[in-house]
């Protein structure tokens, strides 16, 4: 190692491996049912995207993606709940992983939640 | 790209208990779930719960198992790694709450109150993978040290961080650097202490398993400070899964340039080779250390010159413990003032101890100095199982002492143990109930160092042998009051005459024993009983004709053949024939038989 830049880019390149290990729940938890009813319907390539855009985009430090069982909606499956301190829950519905792109850059990045959507928008609450 | 981390201990503690099985079969299942594409198995070291083996921990979610069999992996692989559902039934029972909800390992009594410093990356990073080590902000304070500090701001930042060896002797790391800095001469070394001789302590090893980086930046630091260029691990033989990683991660270091010629593009070199030790106790003595580190024989001598002047081959040498190093480079990153900011009084940072004996968690803690002991044996350990009431805990192995249940309030930092005549050491803390008994425990730790003595000086090598002669003679029951006398004569001798640390401290455990327990010994001397029901000579079973129902059960577990009678009649143990392993009283299921 010849500079400190070097040591710098290693750094970079694992952040999002050791930030997965990070104990801090304080950021942004996007969770995605993943009962039978959800595999089914095609939660894991959803539960990929997201994985996968996080990291890709940098933003594992302040979003955790993981799975839970199941949200008791299943025909709404694959479904997605995004988890924010200080703001309501936003339940996404009907996933796929196209649409799991674009709650990452406009909802995760941006901050500006999907509307279209979400369940609040096809009528449930 | 992973969507989930699940990090397997690979400590000496969990290989033990079978987690390179667990592993295999969680490598397997995975494949077999096709999921080897989203989970990611990654192998760690100690997480400090030794005693709840084989451990993993489950990410980003931070679920905690602990117990795992490789019959469990497929259930986990399936309900938790695929869909998302703790497999709450091997969760570590600390971290899940009554109403079934998974606490994150930071939440449970026994992490809670830890602040992990030197253990910080331990059960966190794979040890054999130097990204990892990078990844967590290693050799960042190797590359500050070389980048934007002279060696003496170096110094100063850990004099000024107020950390003390970790090694037992407690010296001001900062002041041994100072002090070997201006010694000129050809060659100097940085040298590690990773022998860690006293029995039931395991701090360093934990430290070399799962951090072994921590150990090498510091060293070079080191010898940034000092002005040398080559390094020496001195590390026991017995501990080979840190020999193995210590191995990788130098040659990993080499690799990426860490260690070698022109780190940084400095111009400084450093290189570190591991030597290994056979296990003598004596060999974690500095003198001793370097002597066997040159192929000599490992025994002390007498000090001045100090290694600072004269050490390894003759040069300038500074030794620290593990521990210490894995302090050093937090202490950069992060300032002295943040280290000196936790501790009391000369007690700064934090320190990792080897909790063990009767305590409910077993394993490695790491709290701040001056945590009062109270934390340590009631939060955190969880008390004494069974109900049995704390008596006692032995700290600082065979150079240490005990602090009695009355001083459970004392702070545990160097100088208030030394106020009562006890150590910290190297952090070895045994818990001791009721049931044990101290005169049997001061036998223990002096059969221990009679083992060890090397022989050099009389006073430890005969010294020792003749106060374990006298321990005998008390706990078989055939002790007088002159004997007590000559015990503390000797011991107070062997003390102030022998060579090394090692003669110097090894009355300890008596002398400590004596001044907390003193009627402990009178009890074996005037009444021939040991009040704890330990030592054997003085015990005597006997059964209750009254309450005896004839049964013959004890008679048949009976392996020595002492107790006769008929069927249905009182029976009797033959006192000369008994052989005092109470098989007996926990067979009787009618509470005819009792020990005094
Ligand atoms: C008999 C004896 C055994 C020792 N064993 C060890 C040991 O196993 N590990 C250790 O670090 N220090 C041990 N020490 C203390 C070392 O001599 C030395 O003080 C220490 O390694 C210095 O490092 P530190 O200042 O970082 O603690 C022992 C001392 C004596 C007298």
């Amino acid at each position: 190692m010849k500079s400190l830049a070097e040591l710098q880019a290693i750094r970079e390149k694992m952040k999002n491996t050791m930030s997965m290990r990070d104990e801090d729940a304080s950021g942004i938890r996007v969770v995605v049912g993943m009962a039978t009813c959800g595999i089914a319907a095609g939660a894991r390539p959803v539960l990929n995207e997201f994985a996968k855009l996080v990291q890709e985009k940098g933003l594992s430090d302040r979003v955790k993606v993981s799975q839970t069982g199941c949200i008791g909606l299943c025909q709404y499956e694959p479904i997605v709940e995004v988890f924010e301190p200080g703001r309501e829950k936003v339940t996404y519905i009907k996933m796929d992983a196209q649409k799991a792109a674009e709650v990452v850059e406009r909802h995760l990045e941006a901050g500006h939640v999907v509307e279209k959507y979400t369940m609040a928008k096809s009528g449930l609450k | 790209m992973y969507r989930s981390h699940v990090l397997i201990c690979g400590g000496t503690g969990c290989t033990s208990s079978g987690s390179q099985k667990v592993r295999a079969a969680l490598i397997d299942e995975i494949r077999k779930q096709g999921l080897e594409d989203e989970v990611n198995v990654v192998e760690t070291g100690c997480h400090g719960l030794c005693e709840q083996g084989p451990v993993m921990v489950v990410y980003p979610d931070s679920t905690f198992y602990a117990q795992v069999k490789p019959e469990d992996v497929p259930e986990i692989v399936t309900e938790h790694l695929l869909k998302g559902r703790p497999v709450t039934r091997l969760v570590y029972n600390e971290a899940v709450t009554d109403e079934g909800k998974v606490l994150s390992l930071n939440d449970t009594d026994f992490y809670k109150k830890q602040v992990r410093v030197a253990l910080r990356n331990c059960g966190v990073i794979d040890p054999e993978n130097i990204e990892e080590y990078i990844g967590t902000g290693g050799y960042q304070a190797l590359g500050k040290v070389l980048t934007e500090m002279t060696p003496d701001q170096v110094i100063q930042e850990v004099l000024d961080s107020g950390l003390r060896g970790r090694g037992g002797g407690g010296f001001p790391t900062g002041l041994k650097w100072k002090l070997c800095a201006p010694n000129k001469a050809d060659q100097k070394f940085v040298c590690c202490n990773a022998d860690e001789g006293d029995p039931g302590a395991f701090m360093d090893r934990s430290v070399l398993e799962g951090d072994p980086h921590s150990v090498l930046e510091a060293m070079a630091i080191a010898g940034y400070a000092i002005g040398a260029n080559q390094g020496y691990i001195y590390v026991r033989a017995e501990y080979p899964i840190a020999v193995k990683r210590l191995e990788i991660a130098i040659k990993q270091a080499h690799e990426y340039g860490l260690l070698g010629e022109d780190i940084f593009g400095t111009g400084f070199n450093f290189d570190i080779g591991l030597r290994l030790g056979a296990g003598a106790f004596v060999c974690g003595e500095e003198t001793a250390l370097m002597r066997s580190i040159e192929g000599k024989r490992g025994e002390p001598r007498p000090r001045p010159p100090f290694p600072a002047v004269k050490g390894l081959f003759d040069k300038p040498t500074i030794l620290n413990n593990v521990e210490t190093y894995a302090n050093i480079p937090e202490i950069i990153n992060r300032g002295a003032a943040w280290f000196a900011s936790m501790g009391v009084g000369k007690s700064k940072g934090t320190k990792v101890f080897a909790l063990g004996g009767t305590i409910t968690n077993t394993g490695l803690v790491e709290i701040p100095m001056g945590t009062p002991l109270r934390t340590i044996i009631e939060d955190i350990g969880g008390g004494c199982p069974n109900g049995k009431k704390f008596k006692a805990v032995q700290t600082g192995g065979p150079s240490g002492g005990c602090i009695p249940a009355s001083y459970i309030d004392i702070p545990v930092d160097y100088d208030h143990l030394a106020e009562i005549g006890c150590i910290i050491g190297s952090g070895g803390m045994i818990v001791m109930d009721e049931d044990n008994c101290m005169v049997d425990i001061a036998k223990f730790f002096l059969e221990f160092t009679v083992d060890e003595s090397c022989g050099k000086c009389t006073a430890c090598r005969i010294g020792t042998r003749r106060m374990l002669e006298i321990l005998e003679k008390i706990t078989s029951g055939n002790g007088t009051m002159e004997d007590l006398d000559k015990l503390e004569q000797l011991a107070y001798y062997v003390k102030n005459n022998s060579l090394c640390g090692l003669g110097q401290t090894a009355p300890n455990p008596v002398i400590s024993t004596l001044k907390f327990f003193r009627d402990e010994y009178i009890a074996h001397i005037v009444d021939k009983k040991c009040p704890a029901h330990v030592c054997k000579s003085l015990l005597q079973y006997t059964i209750d004709p009254a309450k005896c129902k004839g049964c013959t059960a004890c008679a048949r577990q009976c392996p020595a053949s002492a107790i006769s009678g008929k069927v249905k009649e009182p029976h009797v143990i033959d006192q000369s024939k008994c052989i005092k392993c109470g098989a007996c009283m926990a067979t009787c299921k009618f509470g005819a038989i009792s020990r005094q």
